[in-house]
């Protein structure tokens, strides 16, 4: 037991940290911005994301005798797709507000190359449980950088954190103004790259070629 | 007239698929190594992007929209939460279609462009435009400029951007931010510049 248990542990951290998603293996990030303006729209993404990766390496890894391989993609696009599909609508009943301005970014995840990529690359070849963690672990590391840029833009943005005003008012008052690039596009590139640039310099993280 | 040529240019430029929204970066980045492979990306995804908008468009709203199925004797009927399911196959089917027909009719085409063509099938650009074209309640001509608008503004993009890496290839960048961080940097700039448009209004 105690075998398995480090083995899901080798598991997890490979996936949310030695190989994040975001950093890494450059995938993912197509949805990941738009929704980085406020912490809680980015941390609801992250938790539909998370879970959609999960379940998706769960069913395929349960399917993966069966499914034929020269159509393989279509089957892991349908499995991914019904999941998104039940996220929406559970979105769109309990959390109506932030289903409306995460707009069509939810369905978005669908393409999102992580899951896709984990599904082909891990899921297809490995039992249900590891592929379970493996999702688990793939989404936390996408998560982990989706809520770092959603933090820093809305707190350098518009100086507020999940809504709430944090920067003190004699700051305003001894000249400090909030950053308008930040809550643009060009914000969420430039805190991107710099993360970037600081997880490359931080020791014991592999590097990407150019 | 100018309604549809203010549409056109506003999704070429103030609302940017690529450096507004964020949508096709996974290929953006993966395929602006060259500007003749970025240019063959770039009309590849002009194509489907003016072929899938519309079609979904007649799907949705002669299927899936709420009442659609009307004429079937079901008024009531709303399907339209299989929208995901329904857009992304017919982006596949089509995209598989257009292969086909492009290594049939024009060998010298499909040897530069059919590479990248099942790449675009998990393009989130495409689906994108789909979603988007849904949400703001476009017509179907509407449908077809936004689409053709999308893609002229994605593939004027990847271009530019291909174009600046040849440039900056020699460029002395700090050790940590060469590669991936560096063209986010480029990318952000580029969506500065792109911001500019922003004032024009037709």
């Amino acid at each position: 037991m105690h075998t398995d248990l480090s083995h899901y542990k080798e598991i997890l951290i490979k996936g949310v940290w030695r190989e994040n998603p975001v950093a890494y293996q450059v995938l993912g990030i197509c949805s990941a911005l738009a929704v980085t303006v406020k912490m809680s729209t980015a941390l609801v993404m992250s938790i539909a994301l998370t879970l959609v990766a999960a379940f998706s390496g769960l069913i395929i890894s349960s399917l993966r005798h069966w499914i034929p391989s020269n159509i393989r993609i279509i089957v892991e696009l349908t499995v991914i797709a019904s999941l998104v599909i039940v996220t929406d609508q559970i979105l769109k009943a309990f959390l109506y507000d932030i289903s409306k301005q995460l707009s069509i970014f939810v369905g978005l995840i669908i393409t999102n190359c992580i899951i896709l990529g984990r599904a082909e690359a891990f899921a297809m070849a490995n039992n249900p449980a590891d592929s379970f963690v493996d999702g688990i672990a793939n989404g936390l590391g996408y998560s982990m950088i989706l809520v770092a840029v959603a933090f820093l833009r809305e707190l350098l943005g518009s100086g507020q954190f999940f809504g709430f005003s944090v920067i003190p008012q004699f700051l305003y008052d001894m000249g400090f103004q909030d950053m308008g690039i930040m809550v643009l596009a060009p914000g969420a590139f430039f805190i991107i790259g710099l993360l970037v640039w600081l997880k490359n310099s931080l020791p014991g993280v592999s590097h990407e070629k150019k | 007239m100018g309604d549809l040529l203010s549409l056109f240019v506003n999704s070429v430029f103030i609302g940017n698929i690529l450096l507004a929204y964020f949508l096709g970066i996974c290929s953006f980045i993966a395929v602006s190594k060259t500007i003749e492979t970025a240019t063959g990306l770039g009309f590849a995804v002009i194509f489907v992007l003016t072929v899938t908008s519309p079609v979904n468009w007649l799907i949705y709203h002669g299927l899936l929209a709420p009442g659609a199925l009307a004429w079937a004797g079901f008024p009531e009927m709303d399907l339209s939460f299989l929208k995901f399911i329904t857009f992304i196959a017919v982006i596949a089917a089509i995209v598989q279609a257009v292969e086909m027909v492009i290594d049939r009719y024009s060998p010298l085409l499909y040897a530069s462009l059919g590479v990248f063509l099942p790449l675009i099938a998990v393009n989130c650009a495409i689906l994108g435009t789909s979603l988007f074209m849904v949400e703001r309640n476009h017509t179907f001509i509407e449908s077809v400029v936004f689409g053709a608008g999308s893609g002229t503004g994605w593939m004027l993009a990847i271009v530019s951007m291909a174009a600046i890496r040849k440039k900056v290839r020699y460029a002395d960048v700090p050790a940590g931010l060469d590669g991936f961080g560096f063209i986010m940097i480029i990318a952000g700039l580029m969506a500065m510049t792109f911001m500019m448009f922003s004032g024009i209004t037709l």
